[in-house]
């Protein structure tokens, strides 16, 4: 353990290893899996252990709540027009009480997006590694746990045995210096980098995500910035347990106490990379020449500054320029079009990426300024997140600025409950992912933060946030 | 249990497009069905069907050449996406047991190898030339050997391509992942008896607050 002689070691190898059960003979590794997270979407993988006769190993190490196909309009169960989402969600009821795990049922408190309940219960933990039937489980590596989505088959097969075959991904580590300006979030730093590396750059990697502006997040900012790790392709993203994890965890539901608690610590402290430690490749941003980012395309990657312009099939680089005009087909855009002033159909402010607190509070702060033109919906990450966001007054403001204020639950980010994007609508989104179909058949999604989301419901169209606060 | 996958000739459809992303391979409103009541309706569902539900003529699989393809020549970044299984569950329903692309997303890949599904990395210029060369001769069938890990181009040209050993294996073999894991289960309880007690405090949820 304290061998001076070892090499250094990333936070990733470091839990890696720690998870290490055994390898077979060509490089595939066996892991434990901490905690698994269920959430309705889990209907198939528990119908393929009942055909198989098989049972969980370890009730205690998976947790669920409903979040994918749950309604907005309210939590009952009545709500849910839609029989084989009400299907998914008592399905999930019954597997609770059959195996004996913990569920966070519609009308607990403790209910919401899986991404957004696990870290706020504490069962986010640094140094566990965590998988998830979700791509979006990257998020939790924001508290510097190794934690991964996974497809229906692999979630039968940790349900069956708490592990999980995988093969060691490659390390990166993307370094980012200095302060982001006024106005510019996690999610443009998010959409930024992935511009920059591309919607698959960094496919077979965990990221890292490193330097003074990551550390200056709070952690629901890393929580963001982690979340959309896969949308760059990544197996996931970390960023290192420090003080600001730890008081962020502390006195949560399930994190540890008392002499617990200073075992966690230490064992948490352990973690951060070591000095040296190799990464496979490293890539370095400055976080000062960031603006509000926006998409203009069908992928997380077609995005610029807000100040930006929609671009020029004809300047792009071949092999580039028919995927331009295919998206921009899609999203009913001529090349060269200025992003600011576009008209805006519809806001969605929501989703695992961006419907903690801070995000709430971000878009209340410009909600407040005027009133949506166009309808607008925000559902919050979770149902204790409503209800915090309800003791601050936020849901007023949202309210008296014209926006609905809904439930918690995935809503219109994969549309799965019936919030949907009518066809040809733009719907400006502070949700992950904009792909052709994502909001609804023939939706078209711009992805941005949620103050910039906010603006474009008061304006009706896109504006620069940065603008409108020096106007006000 | 997967089909095994050992060697293949079938009619090869171009997609000419990149970033095939699981919401186009598998909308998400298709997600809930049974496993048991087939996927193949879905798969590309928007591109190939209109609003009323009617094919489009002009998408790659509705054209008479391709209609029976079991394998797809791609682009890049086929399968970035969500983590759905259904994406492979719609391929391979249809009758899709190969996908020739430059990359893929990292979880389709990994559910791909679940149900028999060849995945296969090529160079984007070779790519490039197939989908021309399938285009100009709509229906030619193209072949693949898993055991000698080559792959023969409409112009007839072998090619070699890559594949770890593992996938190889469970391919070939058409492994059931839990059943094989679960000869390991005595190993597997030591480990998770050892890390439950190295990670006390993840385990003691009656003393949980709140």
């Amino acid at each position: 353990m304290m061998s001076a002689a070892r090499a250094p070691r990333s936070m990733f190898e470091k839990i890696w290893s720690d998870h290490a059960i055994l390898e077979d003979d060509d490089g595939q590794t066996l892991l434990f899996v901490g905690r698994h997270l269920a959430h309705d979407g889990s209907m198939h993988p528990f119908r393929f252990l009942d055909e198989k006769g098989q049972s969980v190993l370890y009730p205690d190490q998976v947790f669920a709540t409903p979040d994918h196909g749950t309604p907005t309009v309210s939590h009952d169960l009545a709500d849910i027009r839609d029989p084989s989402q009400l299907t998914a969600v008592t399905s999930l009821q019954a597997n609770a009480r059959r195996h004996g795990f913990q569920l966070f049922d519609l009308g607990d408190p403790r209910q919401g997006i899986v991404h957004v309940v696990g870290p706020e219960q504490g069962l986010t933990q640094p140094g566990l590694l965590i998988v998830c039937g979700d791509s979006h489980t990257s998020t939790h590596g924001a508290l510097g746990a190794l934690a991964f989505g996974i497809g229906a088959s692999e979630v039968a097969h940790v349900l069956a045995t708490q592990t999980l075959w995988q093969r060691k991904p490659k390390a990166m580590r993307v370094t980012v210096e200095g302060e982001l300006g006024y106005g510019v979030t996690a999610k443009d730093l998010a959409l930024f980098l992935i511009a920059r590396i591309g919607v698959n750059g960094a496919a077979g990697h965990v990221i890292e995500f490193a330097g003074t502006t990551v550390r200056s997040l709070s952690v629901e900012g890393r929580l963001t910035l982690c979340n959309m790790a896969i949308e760059a392709g990544a197996r996931a993203g970390m960023v290192a347990p420090d003080d600001k994890t730890f008081r962020y965890l502390q006195q949560r539901p399930y994190a540890p106490d008392g002499a617990d608690w200073q075992a966690a610590l230490a064992h948490w402290k352990s973690l951060p990379s070591d000095e040296g430690a190799p990464f496979d490749i490293e890539i370095a941003a400055d976080a000062t020449t960031i603006a509000p980012m926006v998409t203009w395309g069908t992928n997380p990657e077609e995005a610029v500054p807000v100040t930006g312009f929609v671009p020029q099939p004809a300047a792009a680089e071949e092999g580039r320029r028919e995927a331009i005009v295919r998206s921009l087909d899609y999203m009913g855009l001529a090349p060269g079009t200025p992003l600011v002033g576009l008209p805006i159909d519809q806001v969605f402010i929501g989703s695992c990426t961006n419907a903690r607190i801070e995000d709430l509070r971000a878009a209340a702060v410009v909600a407040r300024r005027g009133r949506a033109v166009i309808p607008a919906i925000v559902s919050p990450g979770s149902t204790l997140v409503k209800r915090a966001a309800e003791q601050e007054g936020l849901d007023r403001i949202f309210k008296d600025a014209g926006f609905e204020w809904r439930e918690s639950g995935c809503s219109m980010c994969c549309g799965m409950n019936g919030d949907l994007v009518p066809a040809g609508k733009r719907c400006a989104s502070t949700s992950n992912r904009n792909f052709p179909g994502r909001q609804g058949k023939g939706a078209r999604t711009h992805l941005m933060s949620p103050a910039m989301a906010a603006a474009a419901a008061l304006a009706g169209r896109i504006v620069d946030v940065r603008d409108m606060a020096e106007a006000g | 249990m997967p089909q095994p996958f050992r060697t293949l000739s079938a009619v090869a459809a171009p997609v000419d497009w990149q970033n095939v992303d699981t919401d186009q391979l598998s909308p998400v409103r298709f997600l809930r069905r049974p496993r048991s009541e087939g996927y193949a309706d879905i798969l590309f569902h928007d591109l190939r069907f209109d609003g009323q539900g009617a094919e489009r003529p002009d998408f790659v699989l509705n054209r008479p050449a391709f209609r029976s393809a079991g394998i797809l020549v791609a682009d890049r970044n086929f399968g970035v996406g969500s983590s759905r299984e259904s994406a492979v569950w719609a391929l391979v329903d249809f009758g899709i047991r190969c996908v020739v692309a430059a990359s893929f997303g990292d979880i389709f890949f990994n559910n791909a190898v679940k149900h028999g599904l060849l995945l296969v990395r090529e160079d984007p210029a070779v790519l490039q030339a197939e989908r021309r060369a399938l285009l100009a001769a709509p229906g030619t069938p193209l072949s693949i050997d898993l055991e000698a890990q080559t792959w023969t181009t409409a112009d007839g040209v072998t090619r070699r391509f890559e594949v770890e050993p593992g996938r190889k294996r469970r391919l070939l073999l058409g492994l059931d992942d839990i059943e094989t894991t679960l000869q390991d289960l005595p190993r597997i309880r030591r480990f998770a008896e050892e890390y439950r007690e190295r990670r006390s405090w993840l385990f003691k949820h009656a003393t949980m607050k709140g």
